[in-house]
């Protein structure tokens, strides 16, 4: 469904073409510095870690005055994905050619396991590595592990991606 | 509590880390599919998220090393249980199960919901539901504990500091 054969080999699909240039990882090394960006100055203005599962676990668990910040992060992200909704729309990219009942468990495994693990790929992926958290560098070679296999099992018995 | 520049902080840092996610091409699941189908179509792509993610992130904890506070704050509150458990791994190892089915991890999904597309909102109510899930489900196990010993129980909120202030 995705132009992807006019890319580069390995490229992410439906990057902008100026991304595009700089190389099959260009997007993908772009994206990730402005990530970087915006957990080092969390962590300096704020003192806190940016892990997103994390930011919204504490949502669903109310205590006073802890709420404030976690609402304006959640807000930021979702005001950059209406942006993009406006303005470019390619970057979101299209839905996974899969029934609803794969989203729903996919949803429910990673709610419950990054509450259940303390982190996803923000908190222990890029905040918890670059600390040298040996708890998030276990849980990076694990939830990799898992989803690789994971994605070669689907492959194999034949779900579309 | 949360001053008003903390929340202006806060909010700045999550248009950040989102542009970031759309740039890097994280919040397409076809993607993050490709990515961990490792031995099928790779496309090695995502890699440089977390490499550049790690490498720039790695210079702020460098200059956090160097200050006594952060700006807006009293104190860093920063994890700092070393040890490996089953509650971590088990997480992680669901997590990653998740991830592969469904192509959306949580900070993606949070910026695909806009767009207004089924899939992206049919993934986050789902793992809203999981989080809650996740909660029930802890309270019952405290429940169940006799004597929980602290070590077993890591505060999900583990980034508030303990009244006396002492390393988990």
């Amino acid at each position: 469904m995705l132009p992807s054969s006019s890319l580069p080999p390995g490229a992410a699909d439906a990057a902008p073409s100026w991304l595009a240039a700089l190389g099959p990882f260009g997007p993908a090394l772009a994206g990730g510095v402005l990530i970087g960006l915006s957990t080092s100055l969390f962590l300096l203005l704020t003192g806190r870690i940016a892990g997103i599962s994390g930011v919204l676990g504490g949502l669903l668990n109310p205590r006073a005055g802890d709420m404030g910040w976690r609402a304006a992060f959640v807000g930021g992200l979702v005001l950059a994905g209406a942006g993009a909704a406006l303005f470019a729309p390619a970057a979101l990219g299209a839905p996974l050619a899969r029934a609803p009942i794969f989203i729903v468990l996919a949803g429910l495994l990673v709610g419950f396991g990054t509450r259940l693990g303390n982190g996803c790929t923000s908190g222990h992926g890029v905040c918890g590595i670059s600390r040298g958290s040996p708890r998030s560098l276990a849980s990076v070679l694990t939830f990799m592990a898992t989803g690789i296999l994971t994605a070669t099992l689907l492959r194999l018995i034949g779900v579309p991606a | 509590m949360s001053r008003p520049l903390e929340l202006v902080a806060a909010g700045f840092v999550g248009l950040l880390f989102g542009l970031g996610l759309l740039v890097a091409g994280m919040v397409q699941p076809a993607n993050v599919v490709g990515f961990l189908d490792l031995f099928g179509d790779w496309k090695p792509a995502l890699m440089g998220v977390m490499g550049g993610g790690i490498a720039v992130n790695a210079v702020g904890v460098l200059i956090m090393k160097r200050m006594g506070k952060p700006l807006l704050g009293a104190t860093f509150h920063l994890p700092t249980r070393r040890d490996l458990d089953k509650r971590l791994l088990t997480g992680a190892a669901l997590f990653g199960v998740g991830w592969a089915i469904g192509g959306f991890c949580p900070g993606p999904a949070l910026v695909a919901v806009p767009s207004g597309r089924a899939d992206a909102l049919l993934f986050l109510l789902s793992m809203l539901g999981g989080m809650a899930l996740f909660n029930v489900w802890e309270r019952k196990a405290a429940l169940d504990r006799p004597a929980p010993a602290p070590t077993l129980s890591p505060n999900p909120a583990a980034a508030q500091p303990e009244p006396g202030g002492g390393p988990a």
